[in-house]
């Protein structure tokens, strides 16, 4: 058999392949493990051993989108007949329903906050980085360090401050104040990578568009931006990411209008008992958005990875 | 199309001065070389032309308006680049017709100005492919229709062979110059290759570390060289430089070394101590009877000529010989050199004023 450098033998091909493997059972297994305790009885959601097979039900989508009170019997029966299905799965566990939930809100807040702080820091983001790469920006290199270090300790390491600062801006607990938390921490990251991709792109591009007669702003926007498209999403899905899972500032800084999803989900262990099903439901619609976008993009991120290394 | 005037230019970066107080005259119409080796500012100085730098001091007119500090946008001049920079989201066709665009002409007329273009340039088949897959010269050719789409004033263009290959340049070089004759536009052409410039350009520029050391039609520089660099710069091999220790008076027609005596031009300048006898290679005759003498170092065959070294009193010189000359390496042979065709260099490495060259170098 003749050694190829770049064709790898079959037993590459084959160890490889079981390295993958692994990795996705690795990763997927407690993702798989969540979704399916979603469908699970609350009985069978804390069975020992654990149950692989059982019968789905959709009792703990149901709790996590109602609110619910225990009832009598004759509570029940005076009630009538169940409307809907979901009023029949409630009663078959001895409660009633008494109006929605606030998962859809808390879920709503999420979408609003993580694609917003999302869209604010790839517009500071792109501008900033586009500066970077492009002008002479006096202490240009001082400033990134700058930018960067603000990345250099967890930022809950600062929550007293930003706490009280929120508290004395009216910040507390409102949309504006965890975007604009969101796209600080993000911004940093934001700027280094875009900057990476934008030095990546040759300036002769855009000089081709002035010379075309643009202006500077039409041949960033026209020439510059297409091109970076590919960085601009990957950047993207990494500042979503981050916004849409952040912990610990949503407990801290929010509480009612402005609280997201995250602080909410551990919420729904307390009211009714220990509601697993409900919890998993709420982690599996929670992932629907990231997973959503991630796939939409992931052309781009896959290119974008490899921050433009390949190049034609 | 536009006579394009430089005047007094001066460009630093920092601390660093990358042009240094340069003026010349690009005449409508002219194909003129701007040439000089890596880093001697001439990419700077034709990015001020295009607007793309903003000179430190000096004045740019382009068709009498002074340009020097208004965007590249506003001096409808057009730029070629080096890596052509051809739009790689778009296809050909929307290339071509971005500057168009910019200018608002109507969509049919648009259309029908890339069409005439596409089919001067040859690429009328390609129009509708991504820029991505095309060959070099195809993306040459793109490059040449987004720049004379819209009839600018003048085009500059920064080595725009440089990225292809040494097969193809020939033919695109000659492929350049015909589409100049043809359309009689104002182009500026940078350069580092000293053949292209002489083969391409009515006027040539040389620069060597921001100054212009030369300003001319390419048969005056080469034969007429202003200073040492240009004379080394241009011809290859280069003019051949005897370094000695003597006296040119003003009026002189000879000059005498290593006890020898040559004639040269009568001079209108004179110069004593380190000077540089300068002399192209086809001008240097192998002849025995000649008292000046050198010994054979190595030959080089050309097909048509060959190249002679020799060693000489005054240091290595190399010499053009038809081919059928017999030379022996090693052997000794007597030194001819045409007297009309020497130039003496004083030891601030310019040339001495003759009568032969008087009329091409100016000091300034």
């Amino acid at each position: 058999m003749s050694f190829s450098v770049t064709e790898p033998t079959n037993g590459t091909k084959w160890f490889a392949g079981l390295l993958v493997v692994a990795y996705a059972i690795i990763t997927l297994v407690p993702l798989l493990w969540i979704i399916a305790t979603g469908f699970k009885s609350p009985t069978d959601s804390i069975a020992y051993p654990p149950v692989v097979v059982f019968e789905p039900t959709l009792e703990g989508y149901v709790n996590l989108f109602t609110d619910r009170t225990r009832a009598t019997d004759d509570m029940i029966e005076a009630a009538g007949p169940p409307e809907t299905w979901y009023d029949e799965i409630a009663r078959s566990r001895g409660t009633v329903i008494t109006g929605p939930s606030r998962y859809g809100e808390r879920f709503l807040n999420s979408v609003i906050i993580g694609f917003g702080s999302t869209f604010l820091c790839m517009v500071l983001g792109t501008a900033a980085a586009y500066a970077f790469s492009r002008f002479r920006v006096p202490l240009k290199d001082d400033l990134l360090f700058f930018i960067l270090s603000t990345r250099m300790m967890p930022p809950i390491a600062v929550s007293i401050p930003i706490f009280l600062m929120f508290r004395n801006l009216g910040l507390n607990d409102t949309h504006l104040g965890m975007i604009l938390l969101y796209t600080a921490v993000n911004l940093s990251l934001s700027v280094w990578l875009l900057k990476g991709f934008i030095d990546e792109i040759p300036m002769e591009y855009e000089e081709a568009a002035l010379i075309d007669g643009y202006t500077r702003f039409q041949a960033f926007y026209k020439v510059v931006l297409p091109q970076a498209a590919t960085g601009i999403a990957s950047t993207a899905i990494f500042c979503l990411i981050f916004a849409w899972n952040e912990y610990a500032f949503a407990v801290l800084l929010t509480s009612g209008t402005a609280q997201t999803a995250p602080p909410f989900i551990p919420n729904i262990i307390g009211v009714n008992g220990k509601d697993w099903p409900a919890v998993a439901a709420g982690a599996t619609i929670f992932l629907v958005p990231v997973m959503v976008f991630t796939v939409l993009l992931r052309k781009h991120l896959l290119r974008g990875i490899t921050f433009g290394a390949v190049r034609k | 199309m536009a006579q394009i005037r430089i005047e007094n230019v001066r460009k630093d970066f920092g601390a660093f001065n990358a042009v240094k107080s340069s003026s010349f005259t690009i005449e409508d119409g002219e194909f003129f070389m701007l040439l000089g080796p890596s880093g001697c500012g001439k990419t700077t100085t034709l990015r001020m032309m295009a607007g793309l730098e903003l000179p430190t001091s000096g004045e740019i007119y382009i068709d009498g308006e002074e340009v020097g500090q208004k965007p590249a946008s506003q001096r409808d001049i057009a730029f070629v680049f080096q890596m052509f920079a051809l739009y790689p989201h778009m296809n050909v066709r929307k290339n071509i017709s971005y500057p168009l665009q910019s200018q608002g002409m109507a969509k049919p007329a648009v259309k029908q100005k890339v069409a005439e273009i596409a089919d001067i340039l040859g690429i009328s088949d390609i129009l509708d492919r991504p820029v991505g897959g095309l060959s070099g010269g195809d993306r040459q050719r793109v490059a040449l229709g987004r720049a004379i789409v819209r009839d600018p004033k003048a085009f500059l263009m920064d080595e725009p062979l440089g990225a292809l290959d040494a097969e193809f340049r020939e033919h695109m070089s000659e492929e350049l110059r015909a589409l100049h004759d043809r359309m009689g536009a104002t182009t500026v052409y940078v350069t580092h290759d000293q053949l292209e410039a002489m083969q391409m350009g009515d006027k040539i520029v040389v620069m060597n570390h921001g100054v212009v050391e030369q300003f001319g039609i390419p048969q005056e520089i080469y034969d007429w060289p202003a200073t040492k660099f240009v004379a080394q710069f241009i011809g290859s091999p280069p003019m051949n430089f005897l370094e000695f220790n003597g006296a040119v008076g003003a009026n002189a027609e000879q000059v005498e070394f290593a006890e020898a005596k040559f004639a040269i031009p009568k001079h209108r300048d004179g110069a004593k101590g380190a000077l540089t006898f300068g002399i192209r290679p086809e001008h240097i005759a192998l002849d025995d009877s000649a008292p000046y003498r050198g010994v054979v170092l190595a030959v080089e065959y050309l097909g048509t000529t060959q190249i002679v070294t020799l060693d000489t009193p005054n240091g290595t010189i190399k010499a053009r010989a038809t081919s059928n000359d017999a030379v022996r390496i090693g052997q000794r042979t007597g030194l001819r050199f045409d007297p009309r065709t020497i130039s003496i260099f004083g030891a601030d490495g310019h040339v001495l004023k003759s009568a032969a060259n008087e009329r091409v170098v100016t000091h300034g």
